[in-house]
């Protein structure tokens, strides 16, 4: 992801971004020093000249905050606002690093429906990382398994909605099985044995909700 | 009053008091970015190079604050250097970069035999500053004033997430060595005014003072250079009333002042 962005320099190989792609990012979370007088209008604008603070928070459920102190705001607040400010650049790609760290049960779902909603609206390309397999799942087309290499990627299978599934977080494990035909050693490196086709979880997965990404 | 009237018309007098306000003026803005990025101990660990500075001054014959720019510069440039290529952390590299300074300083002192004067050195020696001092400082303030103005978003976006910063299109390096050099340059003038041992006092305690009444980043590092700005007259006025040494008096009036700013409202934003 620090790679796509271009945050790191690639040891080998490269990467192609199509020129004046405009790119909204997200990042995992913001610590803001409390000394900082920051109000998330504010905040909103220094990403970008001219935006309407307004729109841009209303865009994602939060009108109310426009004048918050930004170090005052809660876990879930504070990506609804970071959301704010990604989309409100007029992204072709969204690039979203755990958009729900921090955020709380009742609003991890609220998080994503957002995300799924503003992709509609922009018609932007989202790619994403994440923990949390279950609830991405039902929203994505196309994921990417890395736990040091890309294990495997595609469509994810179709995922129970069952909604008192969806609310029991802390069980990951029966929603989205994968089936591999490797293992792991400790470095993560692939060990080369038979075919044992058993489902685990990986640290990281990525999800690309928009196959139509430009 | 016949004594204070004359007092008034000495032209070091009026000489501290430009130096004063031309350090004060720049370290609002600049000890707002320390607050924020916690890099309170930057100044004290920058500071350490002054020795070096000054010694390289005598032997090159180089107008010490000049010197003393230049070393600390380096010191900033050595820092953004390591940082960039060693896994160290900030804190850490400062601690091996500014102690091999300070020890090398104080080594090139004794063996060269030069006689510095420490204590001005340490504590300033506001009331001693020449007109040719006076120059460099108010360059020096010129300098940092249009960086702070050209760069002032920049230096804002990659205060608040530099990742961030960086993927909207900052050259967060440039920003980052910007910073630094900054704070070197304020480090060289503002020894003169309040020593090397309470250079950061100098940075910090206006811009925690301002916090309390500010609710913009721009209403902070205004206010700070304005708190700044009275710490130096009071200091000032102290010193030539009383006496007492002209730099921790301008410290002190700083500290008084943020201790009368706890009883102000509540926080603004």
């Amino acid at each position: 992801m620090r790679l796509l962005l271009g945050l790191t320099k690639p040891t080998s190989g490269r990467v192609e971004r199509r020129p004046g792609l405009r790119l909204g990012y997200m990042p995992q979370r913001l610590q803001i020093d409390a000394t900082m007088p920051m109000t998330v209008g504010r905040f909103l604008q220094l990403g970008i000249d001219g935006v309407n603070i307004a729109d841009a928070l209303a865009r994602v459920g939060a009108p109310q905050l426009a004048d918050a102190r930004l170090a005052d705001l809660s876990g879930g607040e504070m990506q609804r606002v970071l959301l704010a400010r990604a989309a409100a650049r007029k992204p072709q790609l969204m690039v979203l690093d755990e958009p729900t760290q921090g955020v709380d049960v009742g609003g991890q779902s609220e998080v994503y429906q957002l995300i799924a909603q503003l992709r509609d609206e922009l018609h932007c390309g989202v790619l994403l990382v994440s923990h949390d397999l279950h609830l991405v799942m039902a929203a994505t087309d196309r994921v990417l398994c890395v736990n040091q290499h890309i294990c495997c990627h595609g469509h994810p299978e179709q995922v129970s909605r069952d909604p008192v599934y969806l609310e029991m977080f802390g069980d990951k494990l029966a929603l989205y099985t994968h089936q591999h035909n490797h293992q792991h050693g400790l470095g993560g490196e692939v060990v080369d044995n038979s075919a044992c086709n058993h489902a685990h979880r990986h640290n990281h997965t990525q999800n690309k909700p928009d196959q139509d990404a430009p | 009053m016949n004594e204070f009237s004359q007092l008034l018309h000495s032209q070091f007098l009026w000489f501290a008091l430009a130096a004063g306000l031309l350090v004060a003026v720049v370290s609002g803005p600049l000890g707002c970015f320390a607050v924020w990025r916690r890099m309170a101990y930057f100044g004290d660990t920058l500071a350490h190079s002054a020795l070096l500075g000054v010694t390289l001054g005598f032997v090159l014959h180089i107008q010490s604050t000049l010197a003393v720019g230049a070393s600390s510069c380096l010191l900033a440039l050595l820092l953004v250097y390591f940082h960039r290529h060693q896994n160290l952390s900030i804190d850490t590299l400062l601690g091996i970069l500014s102690h091999s300074m300070l020890a090398l300083g104080i080594i090139t002192v004794s063996l060269l035999d030069i006689n510095v004067d420490l204590l001005s050195l340490l504590l300033g020696d506001l009331l001693a500053v020449s007109g040719r001092d006076l120059i460099l400082m108010a360059a020096a303030t010129v300098i940092i004033a249009l960086l702070l103005w050209r760069l002032w978003p920049k230096l804002l976006a990659f205060t608040l997430h530099e990742e961030l910063a960086a993927v909207e299109g900052v050259n967060i390096e440039r920003v980052r060595l910007a910073l630094m050099l900054m704070l070197a340059l304020l480090i060289a003038i503002a020894m003169k005014v309040v020593g090397v041992l309470l250079i950061t006092a100098l940075l910090i305690i206006p811009a925690a003072t301002a916090r309390r009444i500010s609710s913009t980043p721009e209403q902070m590092a205004g206010f700070a250079s304005v708190i700044g700005c009275v710490s130096v007259l009071l200091g000032l006025a102290a010193s030539v009333i009383w006496d007492s040494p002209a730099g921790p008096s301008i410290v002190l009036a700083a500290g008084i002042l943020f201790l009368l700013g706890q009883f102000c409202r509540r926080e603004a934003v």
